[in-house]
């Protein structure tokens, strides 16, 4: 009998959490629905969207290029010490640039956004909630997922990919920066080996996983942010919360896009 | 102008307006009483949409709340939040003139600039503070650039949600003097909510208190003094002892 309510009691909470799973879900879907929708609706914040522009995109461009750097060339290094043991070496400047445009360089840079961009969104947002700000703008006459949400992941989801692409470069980059000064390869046919092996699939199907990831980054950071309970412990929370969910969603898109751009 | 009736609202268990019946006549002032926590600034939000009530009607100017044009239906209100809920991102004057500088009827920077510079004049601050953040400001400037942003549109319904809170006596009585004049000369309907009783006896045509979810009393201001209420004369007489219990 005891055995019985024992598993009953299991079987309900794991049927509320998966009930309030869903609801989650259903809430942020609706919730993407009207900021995608207000894109289409006027009137249009242009100097919000300018503004978020340069926000997420110019001033993420140092953590991009730096992780790019770095992951470029501790690929060029992998790849030789693997590559040595089939005598494959000149295999290095392929891989690396595969590895970077199709894979390393949106989801790294996606993820360096996630920790510098989703977790800021959040936390101006939430503070904008607890503070009464987003009650003021209602009251001003001004809706706020079109003067808050909309532009931040507009902006997001455009330049995400310009970062990416520029991150691209410079993964390559360190690529050949380790190739041509750890390793002995030679300048010219280090860069004929990128350009030779790179199609133009391998940078747009990185530069649409950019574009995705932009839009989840900032769409959670807002999410969060605007359901931020009261207090500094509130936003706190809606911060965190945040950066995990967007990170995880990074690469659970990640690997549906991959399947699908296959 | 405004007729509440029967109006019902809880965050879970916790019980706050528990039929709150209300009326509040054109260009008049009615100022709202009760202890803290009583659910007053709940009952502001209420009417504005941005708090959903579970039950209850509210009527403004002949429409139900929860018909018609939510934007139109804002654009004849301003609001002063307790908190002031300053934009800090943007400098004073574009807090002041945010409303002028969107929509259909925008004006003109230059022209929004001056008109948020007057308001600013009007609530008893210099124009130079105009270019500062509300983060450099006092709290009791910050409140009073709450103020000069709730009126800045000259809506015809304003609600004041403590406007005099931690404003020295004279800024104060300049508050007080400037809710008057809205009503009386702008003929504006305004509803304000403080605790201090010179600023009630000051503002109000009407005084309405509320006590533990519903309305108390209410009635013109004359007969606040002579009401017979023993809730009522605890209160406005600030006795510890009387039916409303110290320990809420
Ligand atoms: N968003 C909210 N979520 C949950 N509870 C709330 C919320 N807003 C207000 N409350 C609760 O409603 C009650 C009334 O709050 P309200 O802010 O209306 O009080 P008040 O009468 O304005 O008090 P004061 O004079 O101190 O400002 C409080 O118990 C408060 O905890
Ligand atoms: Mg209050």
């Amino acid at each position: 009998m005891m055995m019985i309510q024992a598993i009953d009691s299991i079987l309900a909470r794991i049927g509320r959490s998966t009930l309030g799973m869903f609801e989650s879900i259903g809430r942020l879907v609706i919730f993407a629905a009207i900021a995608v929708s207000h894109i289409f609706r006027p009137p249009f914040y242009y100097n919000a969207f300018l503004q978020q522009l340069i926000n997420i995109g110019f001033y993420s461009l140092p953590v991009v290029g730096l992780t790019a750097l770095f992951t470029g060339g501790a690929l060029a290094l992998q790849i030789y010490s693997g590559g040595a043991r089939f005598n494959a070496e000149a295999i290095v400047p392929s891989i690396v640039a595969i590895g970077i445009t199709r894979e390393l360089g949106p989801v790294l840079g996606g993820l360096m956004v996630a920790g510098r961009v989703s977790t800021s969104i959040a936390a101006e947002i939430g503070t904008m909630r607890v503070t009464e700000q987003i009650d003021a703008l209602t009251t001003l006459s001004t809706n706020p997922m079109k003067y808050l949400v909309t532009p931040r992941v507009l902006a997001a989801t455009v330049i995400l990919p310009v970062l990416v692409f520029i991150g691209d470069t410079i993964g390559v980059m360190g690529g050949y920066l380790v190739g041509t000064h750890r390793l002995d390869f030679n300048d010219a046919t280090y860069l004929k080996n990128t350009w030779d092996i790179l199609e133009f699939d391998d940078v747009s199907s990185g530069l649409i996983k950019a574009a995705a990831f932009g839009f989840i980054i900032a769409l959670i950071g807002c999410y969060s942010g605007y359901h931020s309970q009261r207090g500094a412990q509130g936003v706190g929370n809606a911060t965190k919360t945040a950066v995990v969910t967007a990170s995880v969603l990074i690469f659970a898109a990640n690997y549906l896009l991959t399947e699908l751009l296959f | 102008m405004i007729k509440i009736t029967d109006l019902h609202k809880a965050f879970g268990s916790n019980v706050v307006l528990n039929g709150v019946d209300l009326h509040i006549k054109k260009a008049s002032s009615m100022v709202i009483i009760g202890g803290s926590g009583t659910g007053k600034s709940v009952l502001l939000k209420c009417i504005l949409g941005l708090i959903q009530p579970d039950s209850g009607t509210i009527i403004v100017n002949g429409v139900d709340t929860k018909s018609g044009d939510r934007e139109a239906f804002l654009d004849q209100f301003g609001m002063l939040f307790q908190g002031g809920a300053l934009f800090d991102s943007l400098p004073v004057w574009q807090n002041v003139a945010f409303r002028l500088l969107q929509g259909k009827h925008r004006l003109s920077k230059a022209d929004a600039h001056d008109i948020a510079i007057e308001k600013l004049r009007r609530v008893g601050l210099k124009p130079d503070i105009a270019e500062l953040f509300p983060a450099e400001l006092s709290g009791g400037m910050q409140k009073r650039v709450g103020l000069a942003r709730a009126i800045a549109a000259e809506p015809q319904i304003i609600f004041f949600d403590e406007p005099t809170t931690g404003l020295d006596p004279i800024m104060s009585g300049v508050i007080n003097e400037l809710v008057r004049e809205i009503v009386e000369e702008m003929g504006a309907t305004a509803m304000t909510i403080t605790h201090d009783m010179s600023s009630v006896r000051a503002i109000a045509d009407d005084v309405a208190m509320i006590h533990e979810g519903q309305v108390q009393w209410t009635g013109p201001i004359g007969k606040m003094d002579d009401s017979g209420d023993p809730y009522l004369d605890q209160f406005i007489n600030a006795r510890a002892e009387g039916p409303i219990e110290a320990v809420r």
